[in-house]
């Protein structure tokens, strides 16, 4: 054939997306793929928040380290040495700082996704995408900042001379868990900051009170055992305790426990994501 | 070979009036809830809140290739029309099926991040409106080339001016290469060197094969760019066809000053005359003789203690004149206002009227109402320095020559109006 030819016939095209637009029949009806296909928008916007998170800052990506290592200084003076929390045997650096870690992950990234939507009411207003891309880079972003402050805890291990153990590779897993926790509770309280901006008042005190039902600055043994299942319904105390144990081995890990964690994490996720999903469609109209 | 890429059938958005403009605190909610719990739980099906329809039943089709015009008045459902065809929002009723890929413009600079540099904006902006990263690599030059601001790539956006920002904004979306554009007023932008590229470039994307849904207020882009016109009144399609008649029954009907009721729920001042002229010159008045304005008004409700808020904005938007004016006791249903000026001392050009009544202190948009008023430029003839300045006030001016007393006559004297007649 001659060139023409080549020219005349239709070039490999991917096939021609075809767009739906109707009311929602069902709350439950998930694009899953269509979150894969704007996973490139998703490293964007991760790539955004790293970028911005301390721009203008003369420490810049040290706040990253300071921020958990002065508070982990603070608890060790106060709740170790002034008031004689008992740690397990763990120094109180460590048992702090190993707390600290998975806490202020998931309490920063719970704030920032809560504020999530209406700090992107100008883009969400003006293009569409999946919403839930924004809540999960939000919590992504977090993980950046845990990676870095989690150096520090390998040179504290280091200088306290804590043996390297087989728990660690329980570490990314009880992260996984943290990660969902926050995506779960943040897609609540997003979306409902969306419509009531009542929430980012509650954030703090939220916040504050969810650490004090944590082991952050207590171990999780002064819990009277039968309200341990109670108390192991909140998903970051069975996260918080597999850290501790995972990092120096003191403590206990019971599956027990862990499971409620993990039921508790499904049910507030998948709660989430419906509600998240079903505010999906107003976003724009109501943020 | 054309083929259908955009199908609408009885697309229809519903808003409930208030919940649009201010969130809610939960506060709000509960309250509700406390006075009547059952109208929570009914809210879905009718509620008490007054409902708004930004977009009733439209219906339409557009082929590949295919340049859309719409048109209407503020509030007519354009933009709705947009946010529920580019996804952004879901429609209350009816559906819709586009096949191709789909890139909206309905704001200059989405996702722009005031602390970035405009390269790490161009990178996520792009990333925003959906160009994948690959073919960002391949434009990127092209895209700093069309904006022009390649000295100023790694500075951060804050430090940009306005007019940088949109061309940076511009640029990366008229580089999108979509199959599907949608664009919603953007060469209202800039300036007029920037607006002609822009026109340019869109242009070339119309004759290039794309399909493109183009809402603008701007007759003559409509004109030039769009080969089939949408009027949208009310959310609901008025009028569809070809542009040039679709355009001249849409401007025929603006300039005729047609009764506007939107919804009949809300105060709104509609249309307006001057009292004791008729047919053409209704909206045009002679400078230097006493002018007399009637406003027509519709009140759903009575008003015991109201305010009318009337302003003149000249054809910059610059409010020249404006009116507080309280009253009391109107009976629900039409009105009319009196307004009488001993003379209106305006320059020759068209002037904008916009009103509002406000009931008991409850906030009221000012609406503007068409068509404008004209002040005449015939059938006297203007000198050029009658079309400086806003006001045109009458005068006297007198010059004498005060070294020789004994003159009495005044070596020049001009008296008002200041103008030569033919």
């Amino acid at each position: 054939m001659s060139d023409s030819g080549a020219v005349l016939s239709p070039a490999p095209i991917a096939p021609v997306p075809v767009a739906e637009i109707a009311p929602r029949r069902s709350w439950l009806e998930f694009d899953w793929g269509e979150i894969w296909r704007y996973r490139e928008l998703l490293y964007f916007l991760v790539w955004r928040d790293l970028k911005v998170r301390y721009k203008q800052t003369v420490v810049g990506v040290g706040w990253a380290i300071l921020q958990p290592f002065m508070t982990m200084v603070v608890f060790t003076l106060f709740f170790g040495k002034l008031a004689k929390i008992p740690s397990n045997g763990i120094p109180y650096p460590i048992f702090y700082y190993a707390g600290l870690l998975p806490w202020m992950y998931f309490s920063n990234a719970v704030t920032s996704t809560t504020s999530v939507m209406v700090q992107n009411q100008r883009v969400i207003t003006k293009v569409y995408f999946p919403r839930l891309i924004l809540p999960l880079a939000s919590v992504v972003s977090g993980l950046v900042d845990f990676a870095i402050s989690f150096i520090v805890l390998i040179g504290m291990l280091v200088y306290y001379r804590v043996e390297p153990r087989v728990g660690l590779l329980l570490v990314p897993a009880l992260l996984l868990l943290a990660v969902a926790t926050a995506l779960g509770t943040g897609l609540w309280l997003s979306a409902l900051n969306a419509v009531y901006r009542d929430v980012r008042y509650v954030i703090p005190f939220l916040m504050q009170f969810w650490m004090f039902a944590s082991p952050v600055v207590y171990p999780s043994n002064l819990v009277p055992a039968r309200w341990r299942w109670l108390y192991d319904l909140n998903p970051m105390s069975g996260v918080i305790d597999g850290f501790r144990w995972g990092i120096t081995g003191h403590g206990e890990v019971n599956g027990f426990y862990l499971l409620i964690s993990c039921a508790a994490v499904l049910v507030l996720l998948l709660g989430g994501l419906v509600y998240f999903h079903r505010m999906e469609d107003i976003f724009a109209d109501v943020v | 070979m054309s083929e259908t890429v955009i199908r609408a059938s009885g697309l229809s958005k519903r808003y409930r009036l208030g919940s649009k403009v201010r969130y809610r605190a939960l506060r709000d909610t509960l309250t509700d809830a406390l006075r009547a719990p059952a109208r929570l739980w009914n809210r879905r099906e009718g509620g008490s809140k007054p409902f708004f329809w930004a977009l009733r039943d439209v219906s339409f089709e557009v082929q590949a290739g295919e340049v859309l015009g719409v048109v209407g008045r503020n509030g007519a459902g354009k933009t709705t029309l947009l946010k529920v065809l580019s996804r952004i929002t879901r429609p209350t009723g009816g559906r819709a099926q586009i096949r191709g890929r789909v890139g909206s413009l309905l704001e200059v600079g989405t996702g722009f991040h005031p602390e970035l540099t405009g390269r790490e904006n161009i990178q996520l902006s792009a990333a925003i409106l959906g160009m994948p990263r690959r073919e960002l690599v391949k434009r990127f030059d092209a895209i700093v080339d069309f904006s022009g601001v390649e000295s100023f790539l790694d500075t951060q956006l804050k430090h940009y001016s306005s007019g940088m920002q949109t061309r940076l904004g511009f640029a990366v979306a008229a580089h999108l290469d979509p199959d599907i554009l949608f664009i919603d007023e953007v060469l209202a932008v800039g300036d007029l060197e920037f607006q002609r590229k822009c026109l340019g470039k869109m242009g070339e994307v119309a004759r290039d094969g794309r399909t493109v849904i183009f809402v603008s207020h701007h007759m003559n882009q409509i004109r030039s760019l769009c080969s089939r016109c949408l009027w949208l009144d009310r959310g609901s399609i008025r009028e569809e066809g070809d542009t040039q008649t679709v355009v001249a029954a849409y401007e025929s009907a603006v300039l005729s000053g047609e009764a506007h009721v939107a919804d009949s729920k809300k105060v709104q001042l509609y249309q307006w005359e001057i009292t004791g002229s008729q047919g053409q010159e209704d909206h045009r008045i002679e400078q230097h003789a006493p002018a007399c304005f009637r406003f027509h008004a519709f009140l759903p409700k009575p008003i015991v203690r109201g305010v009318l808020g009337i302003h003149l904005d000249d054809e910059l938007g610059r409010v020249i004149w404006h009116l507080d004016w309280s009253f009391t006791n109107l009976e629900a249903g039409p009105c009319v206002f009196h307004i009488r000026f001993p003379y209106l001392p305006l320059r020759p050009g068209p002037y904008m009227w916009r009103g509002a009544i406000f009931d008991g202190g409850e906030w009221a948009e000012l609406e503007g109402l068409i068509p404008p008023l004209i002040m005449a430029t015939q059938p006297i003839a203007y000198t050029q320095a009658n079309f400086h300045s806003i006001l045109d006030l009458p005068f006297e001016i007198e010059a004498h020559s005060t070294g020789q007393p004994e003159t009495s006559e005044p070596s020049g004297r001009s008296s008002f109006p200041a103008v030569e007649r033919p």
